[in-house]
């Protein structure tokens, strides 16, 4: 029978069994959401919308695995973290850039916001979105200018200088005073209807135009039970609570309703602000987060000089995470007295 | 079905191993080990020598302070009174006897001639004299647990959630001793002078609330049965009073500051067994599974066989089984020798042989919060384990790190793989290594205050 003196016993601390989940599958769960979106930017904009992303990819691996060879760190490449970071930076950026260019920003997200910080779950502002930063305030021209996917595709290799460019349709929603942006708002609504909008067929950064394929993600995502709720819903609700009650043109569900679907408001609310490492750890901390999320949103789209505020406004709001955290822990178990709340599934 | 605590988690259960299979008696080992610590408190002074021939239901031990007596859980001569391994770790004064064969049953042993006709004081001194600890693993004295909630408790429940996965002793049970976990449950009610008892049960036992509720219909017994959704650690104590009255014990404290007390399944069963035949706890149910394990069984054995014989009885281990676990997979010990004996505090032995875990090298958090979603407690474990990590003693207090009963649902939701529970022991004990040193430092200067002053009263003088 077994040789009970000779066995090579582990002792080890409870629990002994783990669950399936891992940090790994987090992240290509991540990555399966954003398909669609990357299949829809194909389709909009041509291949070269793939390229860029492979691009990007490549590089944030590269970059990680350089950094923590370097500093000769175990190598966590294979977290697939920065696959995501570099789907999403490509995701933030339009189309026809350079591909020198995004790897700079591959860089900054990985090497100075992320592993500088200490690495995954470390660092305190979204790499990528901190990486669209630095880009847009470096090379201003080109990350302002938007391929018109209804005219032209843009070619996956060689120069895209003479490519068609549009404006995206946050900057017909903004102008000096109340009459011209009536005016440019009209514009705008005889240019891209809202199905044009909610399906994604207007300019804009290659990963942010399909509200409907982003929205699909998230949704999946929520399923998955990779992220909570309380961000996405916290963030549009409030996007669409402030811009519903105060249109800037239109009536209020039209001014809304573009809101909602121009710009990056999906992918931000449903990939960027529910960023672990940058959002608030309980549910009611993500409220609070999404929340002020909205509100720095609106409030760039109304008063600041760019047409677009979910980028800032996430940075922003990431700033606040320490803080949201000290004040939204979970009450002390057996500090209330009867929670009938929870009894009363009875 | 009703009731939920907050959190949690929801482990495979793998309880299809054994929960059809009846418990089998193992046959009389040749030698028990009985530990002198069976119980949450000081451990037992021995009563017998090496040489003494003992008969079971013998006390062997007897108990002070806070315990349980110890009994003789086979008759034959003690061999030895020596330090062996227990399944709480490292060595503990045990009582060696070799079995004779005999069963002879102690002159102790007796059975009361009407037991409906005890008084209260009489049913709580035959508790206590029969050793009778938490089965489910946390040998809380129950004699303590019954004398001292008299009069403050208004609920009592029988925990029969056994939520932790592979243990399915609690279920057999409840289907083949029905009338025992029936009967204990009414001698409690009326030892507690409550007119209702609730047994809890998790829903993924749906035979055995049919077998209790047949018990209790054809008994007219004061006692009701409760579905409870099916969530680790529904059977915490606290978390099971939680769900049946939706009251929280308060930190620090004990079902009872709340009018609760809770026994297990097993517990009541020796209850019942002591109050009508007078036998002390000598024999107890393990559940022997895990996939180390060539036939998993549930198997009924003296108190102090070997663990190698139950394993033997369920046809050895397989090769490869690196991982021996007294308890169950989310709270039990991982041991380090096969060389330790059934306690009464042993509901299961787990062997595993494949991986049912998976560790990864240089885990990171990567703050998802999944470990605040899960702990039924309301902590924040990713906090505590950074605390922990760097020995922050007064970030643990505020964070209330002795709050954590370490049932481990955090640790098993972490997707990074964190060792948290592990970090949350590591921190308790550096908040009581504080706690007891600032408490001596506190006392060094009392005495040394006393003593200035006393030099200059006699200065004075």
């Amino acid at each position: 029978m077994t040789d009970y003196k000779n066995l090579k016993l582990i002792a080890t601390s409870s629990p002994h069994i783990r669950g399936s989940e891992r940090t790994q599958t987090i992240m290509l769960d991540v990555i399966i959401a954003m398909l669609p979106a990357l299949i829809f930017a194909c389709f909009n904009f041509g291949l070269r919308a793939l390229c860029l992303t492979a691009v990007s990819v490549a590089g944030c691996m590269f970059f990680e695995w350089l950094y923590q060879k370097a500093m000769k760190k175990p190598s966590s490449v294979m977290d697939l973290s920065s696959v995501v970071t570099g789907m999403l930076l490509s995701f933030v950026c339009p189309v026809q850039m350079p591909y020198w260019m995004i790897l700079i920003g591959d860089a900054f997200a990985i090497i100075i916001v992320k592993q500088l910080f200490g690495g995954i779950g470390k660092n305190f502002v979204n790499p990528a979105l901190a990486g669209r930063a630095v880009l847009l305030a470096s090379y201003a021209g080109t990350m302002t200018s938007w391929v018109d996917p209804a005219v032209n595709k843009a070619a996956a290799f060689g120069s895209n200088v003479d490519i068609v460019t549009a404006a995206t349709p946050l900057a017909y929603m903004k102008g000096p005073d109340a009459a011209s942006i009536a005016a440019s708002f009209d514009q705008l609504k005889g240019t891209y209807s809202v199905s044009n909008m909610f399906l994604g067929q207007i300019g804009g950064s290659m990963g942010e135009v399909s509200a409907l394929l982003l929205i699909v993600g998230g949704v999946y995502l929520i399923w998955r039970k990779v992220i909570n709720w309380q961000t996405p819903v916290a963030y549009i609700g409030t996007v669409a609570v402030l811009t519903f009650l105060f249109p800037r043109a239109g009536t209020g569900v039209e001014w809304m309703l573009y809101s909602l679907f121009g710009g990056g408001l999906m992918l931000g609310a449903f990939f960027m602000a529910t960023d672990y490492a940058t959002s608030p750890v309980t549910k009611k901390g993500q409220l609070v987060f999404g929340i002020g999320c909205g509100v720095f949103t609106v409030l760039i789209r109304y008063f600041g000089s760019y047409n677009e505020g979910v980028c800032y406004s996430i940075m922003v709001m990431n700033l606040f995470v320490a803080l949201i955290d000290k004040y939204t822990k979970p009450v002390r178990f057996g500090t209330v007295k009867s929670d009938k709340k929870e009894a009363s599934g009875k | 079905m009703a009731q939920a605590f907050f959190g949690g988690v929801h482990p495979h259960d793998m309880k299809a191993a054994t929960n059809e299979k009846a418990i089998e008696q193992l046959p009389a080992p040749a030698q028990v080990v009985i530990p002198m610590s069976q119980h949450f408190g000081a451990p037992c002074t021995p009563l017998v020598k090496a040489g003494d021939h003992v008969k079971v239901g013998q006390k062997i031990g007897e108990f002070r302070g806070l315990g349980a007596p110890i009994h003789a859980s086979v008759s034959g001569t003690v061999k030895a009174v020596e330090p062996r391994p227990y399944s709480m770790g490292g060595n503990i004064l045990s009582v060696v006897i070799d079995n004779d064969m005999q069963d002879e049953v102690s002159e102790e042993v007796q059975a009361p001639a009407n037991p409906d006709a005890l008084s209260v004081d009489e049913m709580v001194e035959i508790v206590k004299n029969a050793g009778i600890v938490g089965m489910g693993g946390a040998t809380f004295p129950t004699h303590v647990k019954i004398s001292g909630g008299i009069g403050k408790v208004d609920t009592v429940i029988i925990n029969g959630a056994e939520c932790e996965p592979y243990i399915t002793g609690d279920h057999r049970a409840m289907l083949e001793r029905p009338e025992e976990i029936i009967g204990g449950a009414t001698y409690l009610a009326k030892m507690f002078g409550v007119e209702k008892v609730v047994i809890g049960v998790e829903v993924n036992k749906q035979n055995g609330i049919d077998k209790m509720n047949e018990v209790i219909a054809a008994k007219h017994a004061p006692v009701v049965v409760e579905g409870l959704r099916c969530r680790y650690p529904q059977g915490g104590e606290k978390q099971l009073c939680q769900a049946i009255t939706g009251k929280q014990v308060p930190p620090g404290g004990l079902p009872s500051n709340i009018g609760c007390a809770v026994f297990n399944v097993n517990t009541t069963c020796a209850i019942y067994r002591a109050i009508t035949t007078g036998m002390p706890v000598v024999k107890k149910v393990v559940t022997v599974s895990g996939s180390g394990v060539v036939e998993p069984k549930n198997v009924e054995c003296p108190i102090g066989t070997p663990v190698s014989l139950l394993f033997d009885f369920c046809g050895g281990l397989k090769d490869g089984t690196y991982k021996l676990i007294a308890g169950g997979p989310m709270m039990g010990m991982a041991q380090y020798t096969a060389d330790i004996p059934v306690a009464k505090g042993t509901g299961c032995m787990l062997a595993f042989c494949e991986k049912e875990e998976q560790t990864v090298a240089n885990p990171q958090c990567i703050r998802c919060g999944k470990c605040i979603a899960a702990c039924p407690m309301h902590l924040e474990p990713l906090f505590l384990y950074q605390y922990a990590s760097k020995g922050l003693v007064d970030e643990l207090n505020e964070a209330h790190i002795m709050d954590c009963m370490e049932c481990g649902a955090c640790a098993y939701t972490c997707p990074a793989r964190l060792h948290l529970t592990h970090m949350f022991k590591t921190g308790k004990q550096l908040v009581k290594d504080a706690a007891a040193k600032a408490k001596a430092a506190a006392e060094a200067k009392k005495a040394a205050e006393d003593a200035k002053a006393e030099k200059k009263e006699v200065v004075n003088k």
